[in-house]
């Protein structure tokens, strides 16, 4: 690195001097200081993405989530103001409610995506990507005015922890007093947690696994407070701090879709599949005509979900070619899958090719490997019956 | 770490042990472990030239994929096989998982390798 470019001092979450005692590998992403796994050691039997990535699938795994980002909309029009500047119907959440939504530019590409949750009649926060936090409260601030709320930025204010798996809310509710069976997924409340009063608990993930993120102060005695409970609650259960690199790879998985990769300034929120939360009846709001648009026209390029069937791995960015070789589109986000010990992909191709077992071939190292198309998501959590 | 005293190691963090005029080569227990779990090895076929200091495969954790870099320059003799389906043995027991066995072209390059004592201060240091 060069001796005189400027110093752009990296970010840390309050839980960073944590990851760093118990021998977390670190890594930088999208300009903070993260864990991107924790190898066994002396004190740790199981580690690393792989066993992270299991512990998740089959018990509990805990995420320090914190990089990402919190906009608070409060005001008489705040709904007015979220209906107009995302894509999902904000109208539908109860107090209590979240939703999985975006922020469109007018071209219908992505800002980002968010997490909308319904705090009160006329209060609504969004939590948003590490790497977009500045961008996405500019956005906001400016998609707001003309209606009568106000926009805070509340990133800075949070300690945001997952615990996620099957036994995610085994392990919460030995710290909690709120009923954990009441709250449905895409729910949310606020409780007691670790003797924290008023914290707010919601039943969301970025897994594809049943689990909670829990947003406690953002002060490092508290924060390494409720770190230290949960892992300690989790213990009998096999817990283990999971870092990036399984949480990529638990949401491939899942075909939940990344900032960066499967989104992005330059992809429409109907080329990337989103329909389930795009409500286009919902009246007007930024992005919404061009979608139309593209809707009337045909899209030229679709996500799709690929597996190897031959030996290789296709990653990001590498090129998806038809079988004679010629290029059709790229891969978003490709990599080993853990649980389904498969090599897998997300990918945009053109229509002719998104029918199901259609084969393509993805450039690895300037060869070509034949993968087909499969359905996504990839893996679905199993059925739990109570 | 414990670096085997009769092989030779690249800053690359690949080991070559000699045996006449066969090389076999494998990468280090400090490689296997800043890797992580490694999930697929790219080798060449029996026949491949291969150039000191080149290329002559990858090897891949499940986030990241790296280069092998050859110690030595020679003929590919050998493949190691178990590693198309077994490639956690790298990680395992990386100083005995070999990859490739070469029939060493230009044994002086030998002397341009370090020792294990050198590749342990080596890796000291890099850590």
């Amino acid at each position: 690195m060069s001796e005189n470019a400027e110093a752009t001092s990296i970010r840390k979450t309050a839980l960073n001097r944590i990851h760093r005692e118990i021998g977390a590998k670190m890594v930088e992403f999208n300009g903070w200081d993260m864990p991107v796994e924790y190898p066994a050691n002396a004190n740790r039997k199981s580690g690393g993405l792989v066993a992270e990535h299991m512990a998740v699938r089959q018990s509990v795994g805990i995420f320090d989530v914190s990089h990402m980002g919190d906009i608070r909309v409060i005001g008489p029009q705040a709904l007015a103001a979220v209906q107009k500047m995302t894509m999902n119907d904000a109208s539908k959440l109860a107090v209590g409610q979240a939703q999985y939504s975006a922020l469109l530019y007018p071209e219908g590409t992505f800002v980002d995506d968010v997490i909308v949750h319904r705090l009160d009649e006329n209060d609504y926060l969004l939590v948003i990507n590490a790497g977009t936090r500045e961008k996405d409260y500019d956005w906001v601030s400016g998609q707001a005015i003309g209606f009568d709320c106000i926009v805070q930025n509340l990133s800075d204010d949070y300690t945001q922890i997952a615990i996620q798996g099957p036994n995610a809310w085994r392990v919460l509710q030995k710290l909690t007093d709120v009923d954990l069976t009441h709250i449905k997924f895409y729910w949310f409340t606020h409780g007691t947690v670790c003797g924290l009063p008023n914290t707010m608990i919601a039943r969301t993930g970025y897994t594809a696994e049943d689990g909670f993120e829990i947003y406690v102060p953002a002060d490092e005695a508290t924060s390494a407070m409720v770190w230290n409970a949960v892992m300690e609650a989790g213990e009998e259960f096999g817990v283990l701090p999971c870092g990036l690199g399984a949480r990529n790879t638990l949401r491939l998985e899942g075909a939940l879709s990344l900032y960066g990769h499967e989104i992005s300034d330059s992809i429409t929120a109907l080329e990337a599949g989103l329909t389930r939360f795009l409500k286009l009846e919902k009246g007007d709001f930024t992005g919404r005509d061009a979608l139309l648009k593209q809707q009337a026209g045909g899209l030229k390029r679709t996500l799709v979900g690929l597996e190897a069937i031959e030996r290789g791995i296709p990653r990001d960015g590498y090129k998806v070619c038809d079988t004679a070789g010629s290029e059709i589109g790229f891969v978003t986000s490709g990599s080993p899958a853990p649980f389904l010990k498969k090599n897998i992909a997300l990918a945009y191709v053109p229509p002719k090719f998104v029918a199901l077992e259609t084969t393509v071939a993805v450039e690895i190292r300037g060869q070509l490997v034949k993968c087909k198309v499969v359905p996504i998501p990839f893996y679905r959590r199993p059925k739990i019956s109570k | 770490m414990a670096f085997p005293a009769d092989y030779k190691y690249t800053k690359e963090h690949e080991w070559v042990h000699v045996d006449g005029s066969t090389g076999t080569i494998g990468i280090t227990d400090y490689a296997q472990n800043s890797l992580g779990d490694i999930v697929f090895v790219e080798l060449p076929k029996p026949g491949a030239e291969l150039t000191a200091g080149q290329s002559f495969g990858t090897v891949e954790s499940v986030k990241a994929v790296s280069d092998l870099f050859a110690p030595v320059s020679g003929t590919v003799a050998e493949v190691n096989q178990e590693l198309a389906t077994a490639p956690e043995k790298v990680n395992s027991d990386p100083h005995h998982s070999w990859m490739i066995k070469v029939t060493l072209k230009n044994p002086s390059e030998l002397s341009s390798l370090l020792s294990a004592a050198d590749y342990e201060k080596f890796v000291a240091e890099e850590h």
